[in-house]
């Protein structure tokens, strides 16, 4: 055991089209941005991004280059800017690296992509509460900077059953929204445009549930650590042809690792499920740690986070309430567990890692006695390591790497 | 008559064990990590072995542990020191036990059922609060050498109680304690008691309990409080700050798991 051995990452080949759509995707957007007769929309990750597409709006998702201030390690020196004028360095790391970004003027984009200078200006800042409440004080702050309207949708949280009356009052709030976006656009509202919008993030959602499920097979073709970065596609890009034709690809060439039996993890003895947020700065590092121990982290709440299994175009505002509202983060802890514990079991995973994520307690699921009820339920081992999704100052290397080696020397003892 | 030998290079001290066939150990030693664990590992190692006057100890199969276990070039393999510290607690406790072990920067709890297998484990978080590290911070603020904390816990009369979470809270409230003008021993046990209270907030107490670890074996009055505060009796192996190590000696015997060949 330890380090020493050599840990190879298996390159997916698909990554090379997936760089390209997503380049093509924040030039269009900055085009966008430039151009007066094309409108901006700023979107939480899983906000109404549907009805906002079908109406004309190319749609900005700050909570990806939140990721991508983590994934390039800028964050921690970015969030104490955002500190400095009183965001507290225990709220959303996203968005105090996302401010701090906006404030000292320096993005992962104009890095990545020559000519871009700044993130696009929204001409209109959508939210939806179902995650957390920092995404509506996030964009707040954006609404006031740009003077841009800040408009949302205020879902309930800790919910159990999706009834009828939660959806009601959330159908209700997606229809208020139109006027506005009528207004910023100067289109009018197309239900049959929202119709196709819907088809297309529909199939999206479903190719990237199949993409996820290929890990069933044993070896599993693709880690957590590179779902991370070819869920991006699903985030950005859903409701678009580009994004389907993506997935297809990317299943095709999991399904051949499949049937090759060539796993993401040289002679995978371990396989795990990750519980809560990546810590991004640290997706490689920790890829090659668990391949040194020839375990795979192969399921997750997170990557999951992409698959909205009720779209359904014939009822596009029912179906887009239920979609946004059965995400497992809004739910209570019996769904929770429950959710949990059908991943261990479809996907025979010997063990469960929760991520306490400092600045992120809504996807730290391991704070209200989560691990300890599923270990004794499941038999299956937990294991909690603290750090954050973006603030590396939270995160012991050292601490969590010996949590992590000890992890697998107790499943290696059984 | 073979050797077999465990280093665990903690983030304060570093600790060699060198034990026979029989699982005895027949040569330790203690030196500080200091800035260079590579060096401290040899030193301790060279120590071991010169009280246990071996002369081929390129002989000796050697498991490193700790967080410089990667450190030791001469290692045969690495094992966790939750690992090392649970086989090590279990030869002399060979039941089911929860082990707390309270080292120079991190404790953790380590639950071992009747098999010796290891069920589950728990390390401090991010702060130095109940750690060997707390407690030396604290003397270094009374201004009275560590060594004498055991010494000043046992002759305190009253228990004055430090209700801080953190290390540089807790700092404060000692001066708030001071200013009242409380006896030094009687801050030194409330110190210990905050020490007993971070480790119990950790995990449950199951089984029996077993408590190793520097900070174990340079203040026992702090075993004789948690017995008191538990209710129960504290099983502590010999050498308790050697338990990590002599765990890894473990290793070397079996070499089961521990080998990166
Ligand atoms: S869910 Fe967590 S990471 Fe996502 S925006 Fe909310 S606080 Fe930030």
């Amino acid at each position: 055991m330890g380090e020493e051995k050599k840990a190879v990452i298996k390159k997916i080949q698909a990554t090379g089209q997936m760089k390209k759509i997503m380049a093509d995707y924040f030039y269009d957007l900055d085009n966008a941005a430039k151009d007066d007769s094309q409108k901006v929309a700023w979107c939480t990750s899983v906000g109404p991004a549907e009805l906002l597409l079908s109406m004309g709006f190319k749609v900005y998702y700050p909570e990806n280059h939140g990721a991508m201030l983590g994934a390039t390690r800028m964050a921690s020196n970015l969030i104490p800017a955002a500190n400095a004028i009183g965001y507290s360095p225990d709220i959303c790391s996203y968005l105090t690296s996302d401010i701090g970004s906006y404030l000292k003027k320096q993005t992962p984009l104009s890095m990545a992509y020559k000519g871009i200078e700044g993130v696009p200006k929204p001409d209109v800042l959508v939210f939806n509460t179902n995650q957390c409440r920092d995404v509506q004080d996030w964009l707040s702050w954006y609404s006031r900077e740009f003077n841009a309207p800040i408009i949302g949708i205020s879902t309930f949280c800790n919910i159990g059953d999706v009834t009828d009356g939660v959806l009601s009052g959330i159908v209700h709030q997606i229809k208020e929204l139109i006027p506005i976006l009528e207004k910023v656009s100067g289109n009018k509202f197309d239900i049959d445009k929202f119709r196709e919008v819907m088809a297309r993030s529909k199939r999206c959602s479903e190719l990237w549930k199949k993409v996820l499920e290929t890990n069933t097979a044993s070896p599993a073709p693709m880690s957590f650590f590179d779902a991370t970065i070819h869920m991006g596609p699903a985030v950005v890009l859903r409701g678009s042809d580009t994004a389907n034709d993506y997935y297809e690809l990317l299943l095709k060439e999991l399904e051949e690792r499949v049937a090759n039996k060539t796993g993401a993890v040289e002679d995978e003895k371990f396989r795990l499920y990750w519980e809560g947020m990546p810590i991004w700065g640290k997706l490689r590092n920790l890829s090659e740690f668990f391949i040194s121990l020839n375990t795979a982290v192969i399921a997750s709440t997170y990557c999951n986070s992409w698959i909205f299994n009720a779209f359904d175009p014939d009822d596009p505002f029912l179906s887009m309430a239920r979609a946004y509202t059965e995400i497992f983060i809004v739910r209570d802890e019996n769904y929770k567990e429950k959710y949990i514990e059908d991943i261990v079991d479809r996907f025979k995973l010997d063990g469960i890692v929760f991520h306490d994520s400092k600045t992120c307690p809504n996807n730290s699921n391991n704070r209200y006695g989560m691990p300890e009820r599923l270990a004794k339920k499941l038999s299956v081992p937990t294991l909690t390591i603290n750090g954050d999704l973006n603030d590396l100052r939270c995160y012991s290397e050292e601490q969590a790497k010996t949590n992590i080696e000890a992890f697998i020397e107790q499943l290696d003892s059984k | 008559m073979d050797y077999y030998a465990g280093i665990d290079i903690g983030a304060s001290t570093t600790k060699a064990v060198i034990i026979d066939d029989n699982r005895e150990i027949i040569g330790h030693a203690v030196v500080d990590s200091g800035a260079d664990f590579e060096k401290a590992g040899k030193q301790a190692f060279d120590s071991a072995c010169e009280m246990c006057h071996c002369d081929n100890p390129d002989e000796i199969i050697v498991t490193s542990t700790g967080y410089g276990r990667n450190n030791v070039p001469f290692a045969k393999g690495t094992m966790t020191e939750i690992s090392c510290h649970a086989t090590g607690s279990y030869h002399y406790f060979p039941f089911t036990q929860t082990l707390i072990d309270i080292g120079g920067q991190d404790s953790k709890t380590i639950k071992i059922n009747e098999s010796g297998k290891r069920t589950n484990f728990k390390m401090n978080r991010k702060c130095a609060a109940g750690t060997g590290a707390f407690l030396e911070e604290i003397a270094i603020r009374l201004k009275i050498p560590l060594e004498q904390l055991n010494e000043l816990a046992e002759k305190a009369e009253k228990t004055i109680p430090i209700g801080s979470y953190c290390t540089v809270f807790t700092g404060t409230e000692i001066l708030a304690r001071i200013r009242e003008g409380v006896a030094v021993a009687d801050i030194v046990k409330g110190i210990f008691i905050s020490v007993i209270k971070r480790v119990l907030e950790m995990d449950t107490m199951d089984g029996n309990i077993v408590m190793s670890g520097g900070v174990i074996a340079h203040n026992p009055y702090l075993v004789k409080m948690f017995e008191e505060r538990i209710g129960q009796k504290v099983y502590v192996p010999p050498h308790p700050q050697l338990t990590g190590a002599f765990g890894a000696a473990l290793y070397s015997i079996n070499g089961k798991g521990g080998f990166n060949a």
